[in-house]
């Protein structure tokens, strides 16, 4: 794998707050990547220092080994789709795609054509008159999309891409994104505050808080290996415990836990409530003691009745340390 | 505004609509009347006639003055909207200055003879001659205020990002002022221009004080008529900029709706 986006040391200040503080990333060739991170944690001003529209007060930015932040935002092989998508109003569908290769000063032919074929592409051929007022969320949401790889950029910077969209059209979009990036073959790097997001759409993700890089690392990584409390509280569902040492907690993710009989188990509790989801089953266990139940996941049916005394046991747990990068 | 039409919903309260409109409009109503008044009286009705309009359409005086207004008022508009909506846009998008926008907007507030003063001792100062040029510098500096005001508020009502985004599919900084920024703005220049046009026309206070002794703009022509007393020629006047104004007002409106829809 080839590196295409390198980050190197890049700080940025807004008064007192470290928006980003010493961020070091590097993204591959053809990877889909995610910054991850709840909001004010830095990752949306990471993504507009690489798309132009912020500039780090030190560290570089390096695409395919050459300087980034030199050029202006206009001059940048990277292309940006914007949280609002930012549709040109007064500007049709198809003037709205064109309007990126209308300023690269192409032919006329050639314009029309790879208008077209992006239509295609993102399923809105028969749009391409209409103004965005007129179109679904869904479907400006594949014209701002449409826009920003029609210019073929080296690397497509997505800003919360489906956060605009409801339940089951972000479902969708979630494999419409992952298949174009596989079609047209452009690094993709999203900006998302949703984990369950950045889990199934992600190679790589790189999950940020109060400016820093807290672990950068492929989704079953983050799940079974967290860096830390912050990664392991963040990502998925988990049972924290303190211990074993000082400053140190134990993370055990609810499939992991096992329910036996009293006393046999690791720790006490009483259920609280089940829940049947088809192919496994959810029981939350009130531990004395703990603010939160214990959830356990369980394979098919449950017979755990709510009231009863069962016991806790597990074998697979992470230790992870307390405070952030 | 239609007044005669009582809507079962707005009960008792057609009662006090009326009475807005019979005061807001009842005053034109007779200037309009009257200027078809066949008598020498703007008071007192003496039979119809187009007497008056006739004679305003051979009053050299009052025309030529309505040449120089008609003409300070084109290049006040001209010179308001450019500057105006600039420092508009520069005021939303390049400076988070509180007092800069207030300093660009302070002469749409200001009490015009401050204003007037103000530019009579810089006109004075700079020893620059009174003339229709200095009264049209002075509408254009009042103006430039108000195209500031409009524009400035519909400018913090859209999306920033459509700039950016702009930028980012390779426009300078140039093309995306005239292919996106203008045109989402361009409902609130066109009103802006309209504004300063209407103001300019029949500005008084200022154009008084920075006139040249042989300007007369209109205003100072019908100030120096009326002072000798009403004639029903000054309601023909009147009436006609009413009719002017309410067609270009209808006119521009239309011009602006279809692009507000977003």
């Amino acid at each position: 794998m080839t590196t295409l986006l390198e980050v190197q040391e890049v700080s940025r200040s807004f008064g007192d707050v470290r928006a980003l503080d010493d961020v070091s990333l590097s993204i591959a060739e053809n990877e889909f990547f995610a910054l991850l991170g709840p909001s004010g944690c830095g990752k949306t001003t990471l993504l507009r220092s690489i798309a132009g529209f912020e500039h780090p007060d030190s560290g570089a930015v390096l695409l395919g080994g050459a300087d980034l932040l030199a050029l202006p935002p206009n001059k940048r092989p990277v292309n940006l789709m914007f949280q609002s998508y930012a549709l040109f109003p007064h500007l049709s569908v198809a003037a709205n795609i064109a309007y990126g290769l209308k300023r690269e000063r192409l032919a006329k032919a050639e314009i029309a054509q790879r208008v077209a074929e992006v239509l295609d592409t993102v399923g809105l051929g028969a749009m391409a008159e209409r103004r965005p007022a007129q179109l679904s969320g869904g479907q400006r949401q594949r014209v701002a999309l449409a826009r920003a790889i029609v210019k073929r950029p080296r690397l497509l910077l997505l800003d919360e891409p489906l956060s605009a969209l409801d339940r089951k059209v972000r479902a969708e979009m979630q494999l419409e994104l992952k298949r174009l990036q596989h079609e047209v073959g452009i690094t993709f790097v999203v900006v998302t505050h949703d984990q369950e997001e950045a889990m199934s759409m992600a190679d790589r993700i790189a999950v940020l808080a109060a400016g820093r890089v807290q672990q950068v690392a492929t989704p079953l990584e983050l799940y079974r290996q967290p860096a830390n409390l912050f990664v392991a509280d963040f990502i998925g569902t988990s049972n924290l415990l303190p211990g074993p040492g000082d400053g140190e907690h134990l993370v055990v993710r609810p499939e992991a836990v096992r329910l036996v009989a009293p006393g046999e188990g690791r720790l006490e509790g009483t259920v609280a409530d089940t829940q049947f989801q088809g192919g496994t089953s959810s029981v939350a266990v009130d531990v004395p003691g703990r603010e939160r139940p214990f959830l356990v996941t369980l394979p098919g049916a449950t017979e755990a009745v709510r009231g009863t005394s069962v016991g806790l046991a597990w074998e697979d747990a992470v230790v992870v340390r307390e405070g952030l990068a | 505004m239609a007044s005669g039409t009582r809507r079962s919903g707005l009960g008792w309260l057609w009662l006090p609509l009326v009475l807005c409109a019979a005061f807001l409009y009842l005053p034109i109503l007779v200037l309009v009347v009257m200027s078809f008044n066949g008598g020498g009286s703007a008071y007192s009705w003496d039979g119809f006639s187009l007497r008056w309009y006739d004679e305003l359409l051979h009053d050299d005086v009052l025309l030529e003055s309505v040449v120089t207004s008609l003409g300070i008022a084109a290049g006040a508009t001209v010179i308001a909207t450019v500057l105006g909506t600039l420092l508009a846009v520069g005021l939303a998008r390049h400076t988070r200055s509180r007092l800069l926008e207030a300093a660009a907007m302070a002469p749409a507030i200001l009490p015009d003879l401050v204003l007037a003063i103000g530019l009579l001792s810089f006109f004075y100062a700079a020893g620059i001659p009174k003339s229709a040029g200095t009264v049209l510098l002075a509408h254009a500096a009042f103006g430039t205020a108000f195209v500031v005001a409009v524009v400035r508020s519909r400018l913090a009502g859209s999306d920033a990002a459509l700039e950016e985004a702009s930028r980012d599919l390779g426009a300078g900084a140039l093309s995306t002022f005239v292919l996106i920024t203008l045109p989402s703005i361009a409902p609130a220049v066109v009103a802006g221009a309209l504004l300063v046009f209407t103001l300019s026309l029949d500005e008084f206070v200022i154009a008084y004080f920075t006139a040249g002794p042989t300007t007369k703009t209109l205003p100072i022509t019908v100030y120096s008529m009326v002072r000798t007393g009403v004639t029903p020629e000054i309601n023909a006047l009147a009436t006609v900029l009413v009719v002017v104004s309410v067609v270009v007002v209808v006119v521009a409106a239309r011009a602006i709706r279809p692009k507000e829809k977003s």
